[in-house]
């Protein structure tokens, strides 16, 4: 695929008449044995091989899922519960289903950091990166979806603030809400298409995978010095190993260490990543009083929560969408936003400062999604009570207090005047999430709008090794000689 | 047939053959384009979805300052029974400083008679702003303005049920519904 020349020879028989027929042996050797890689790849690198363990595994265990499980309102949670209680080893299957979607996008984020880290989504690999994006928003679709299956609490009310989300589109947001959901509101019918459609993607991803991979071999892999291999026989030799057994085994180790970190989940930890609420069964008319979306999609949730303002006719609920649509979409454009010929940013040493405030921004929105809004972070000054009252003149008065014992006197006290009288709390002004979370959007938005854009313009990059080879050797010093 | 009649063909018609294709492609795209309805408009609400839209229901049995909540198509409905000074709140309130401008009096529809029944407020369960079904009275949290709370992003609903604070953008909304009688109430979607 990546037109270096075959050097898969079948040698019995068979595999001569195959090839002749289905060069499928011939395309694997090419691809993942003789396949020219880095010499240079470090451990980021191997979170392509753990994603692909990571996929394997989720269709696996959904597979066997749902062989047991029942799409309807009235059977879906019990159904779920069956397979916890009765189902041999149901709740070993179940677990690493729902342990592996975390685990899943986990390593998707490691691998997305380290392509934005290296620069991989720069030419020639930028419709290997936007496939990359394609993959990670059908996985979101796949988690969100799966999410409502087992129908509890956080699964309807959950899938009702995103089908919500859709109904904020001017116009056509309602007939489209409705359209996805069947009805007039999330019900059996909506189940069913989420179940059939939870089955579904995850094959499309597996599709994507295959052309993710393709473009992948077609310039090779990216490199943490984020040269080029050469193409000339004798650099390729001295830049390349092949895949096998060099980057099997590399990649073998870091699967088998990602998969004990798994198996502590599974084991010890399964609920640790969930939320309490989704073992109650769903119930329309009782709204949890937290909803919040899983570990993985809080920052977004964060950016959608942050917009609190409207911006000429648009009104904050629309412009929170369009944020957090935006926040995602942005990640399709970047090849063409950062500016910077030079890949790696060990040698961009201002962009790698934002690079990090970009990490820490996103996991400081993830705290910002899983808290309350208006909790404070720093309070400044303590709430009071306010007892409303109408005064003499009848006019609205207040008289504000520390205690709630002198305001509930003061209270009592007007009521008995035969004065309409009511205590509220006034929250004292504090820097609260909510604020937290604007900063942090404003700086995600200004990291892919601004800063890499004009960095790449401005800033001096360290020089680049010359090739794969020095950077790994420093100057071509001579090896030293073998012990005698 | 001989060989020599078939020397006229030899040459290629470039506007026939434009035409054919032309021709066959448009006939795919409408048989494409036909089967997409089909296949898209399956996912539109079925017949029995529709037809279950709505619902009688007895308002007698609401209590004082208390709400029966119904759901329709699996929809949630508040039905409130407001005090007096519920009321007076709701109708004191300066209507040009809300967000979403509605009298007291637009939000409720009359009984057979022509009259208001002001004791009886029927609204949407639905937060205007992202969905969630709002606490009342009957889980003890009305909010900052004796109507509703919003759980999810702290909105406000008065006791007429309009947004007075939070991010929802509009009152909750009065549903389709007419007196059957003064104790019974039709709500349609």
């Amino acid at each position: 695929m990546s037109g270096h020349p075959s050097a898969y020879e079948p040698k019995t028989g068979f595999t001569k008449w195959l090839d002749s027929r289905l060069p499928v042996v011939r395309l694997a050797y090419d691809s993942f044995v003789d396949f020219p890689t880095p010499k240079n790849l470090n451990y980021w690198w191997t979170f392509g091989g753990i994603l692909a363990v990571c996929l394997a595994t989720q269709i696996l265990s959904g597979i066997v899922l749902a062989m047991h499980y029942t799409p309807t309102v009235d059977g879906a949670f019990a159904s779920v519960e069956r397979i916890m209680r009765d189902v041999p080893y149901g709740w070993l299957i179940r677990y690493i289903h729902a342990n592996g979607a975390s685990m899943f996008f986990l390593a998707v984020y490691i691998h997305m950091a380290r392509g934005l880290y290296y620069g991989s989504y720069k030419a020639p690999r930028e419709v290997l990166w936007i496939l990359g994006c394609v993959i990670y928003l059908l996985m979101m679709g796949t988690a969100f979806l799966g999410y409502v299956l087992p129908w509890g609490q956080m699964s309807y009310h959950g899938a009702n603030v995103i089908t919500g989300l859709i109904g904020a589109l001017p116009v056509v947001g309602d007939s489209i809400k409705a359209w996805l959901m069947g009805g007039p509101s999330i019900g059996n019918q909506t189940l069913q298409r989420f179940f059939s459609l939870h089955y579904l993607l995850p094959f499309m991803i597996a599709g994507v995978v295959i052309l993710h991979i393709w473009a992948l071999h077609v310039p090779g892999n990216n490199n943490p010095a984020g040269v080029e291999a050469r193409k000339d026989p004798e650099g390729l030799k001295k830049d390349t190993v092949p895949f096998h057994p060099y980057y099997t085994v590399k990649d073998g180790f870091a699967i088998v260490v990602f998969l004990i970190i798994f198996a502590a989940f599974v084991f010890y930890m399964p609920n640790v990543l969930g939320h309490a609420d989704n073992y109650i069964e769903a119930n329309p008319l009782v709204t949890p009083a937290h909803i919040v979306p899983e570990w993985y999609l809080l920052p977004f949730y964060a950016i959608l929560r942050a917009i609190t303002f409207d911006i000429g006719p648009i009104d904050a609920k629309l412009l929170g969408v369009i944020f957090m649509f935006g926040s995602i979409a942005i990640l399709f454009v970047l090849p063409w936003l950062d500016t910077s010929k030079v890949r790696s940013m060990r040698y961009r040493p201002v962009a790698r400062q934002f690079f990090f405030g970009f990490i820490a921004t996103m996991l400081l929105l993830g705290w910002c999604g899983a808290s309350n809004p208006d909790d404070p972070i720093i309070p400044m000054g303590s709430d009071q009570l306010v007892v409303s009252y109408t005064d003499a003149n009848g006019n609205e008065a207040t008289q504000t207090y520390e205690e709630y014992e002198a305001a509930a006197t003061f209270r009592d006290q007007k009521l008995d005047e035969g004065v309409d009288a009511a205590i509220a709390v006034a929250k004292a002004p504090a820097f609260r999430f909510v604020h937290l979370a604007q900063i942090l959007t404003l700086y995600y938005f200004a990291y892919f709008l601004v800063i890499l854009p004009l960095l790449g313009l401005r800033e001096k990059p360290k020089d680049e090794p010359t090739s794969i080879h020095k950077a790994v050797l420093g100057n071509d010093r001579a090896a030293p000689a073998p012990a005698e | 047939m001989s060989e020599a009649q078939s020397t006229p063909h030899e040459t290629i018609d470039e506007d026939r053959r434009d035409f054919i294709h032309i021709a066959t492609a448009a006939t795919a795209a409408a048989g494409a384009g036909a089967l997409a309805y089909v296949f898209i408009d399956q996912m539109n609400a079925a017949s029995d979805t529709k037809a279950a839209s709505s619902l009688d229901v007895d308002i007698s049995k609401v209590p004082l300052g208390g709400e029966v909540r119904v759901l329709i198509g699996g929809k949630p409905f508040f039905i409130r029974h407001r005090t007096e000074a519920e009321i007076k709140a709701a109708e004191a309130v300066d209507v040009s400083k809300l967000r979403d401008p509605q009298t007291d009096e637009e939000r409720l529809i009359p009984m057979q008679n022509g009259e208001l029944n002001r004791a009886m407020l029927v609204t949407s369960g639905t937060c205007t702003h992202l969905g969630c079904v709002p606490v009342g009275p009957s889980q003890g949290n009305t909010g900052d303005y004796g109507g509703w709370y919003c759980p999810c992003h702290g909105s406000h609903y008065d006791t007429s049920g309009r947004i007075r604070k939070g991010p929802a953008p509009s009152n909750l909304p009065v549903p389709d519904y007419r007196y059957v009688s003064p104790t019974t109430i039709n709500i349609s979607l």
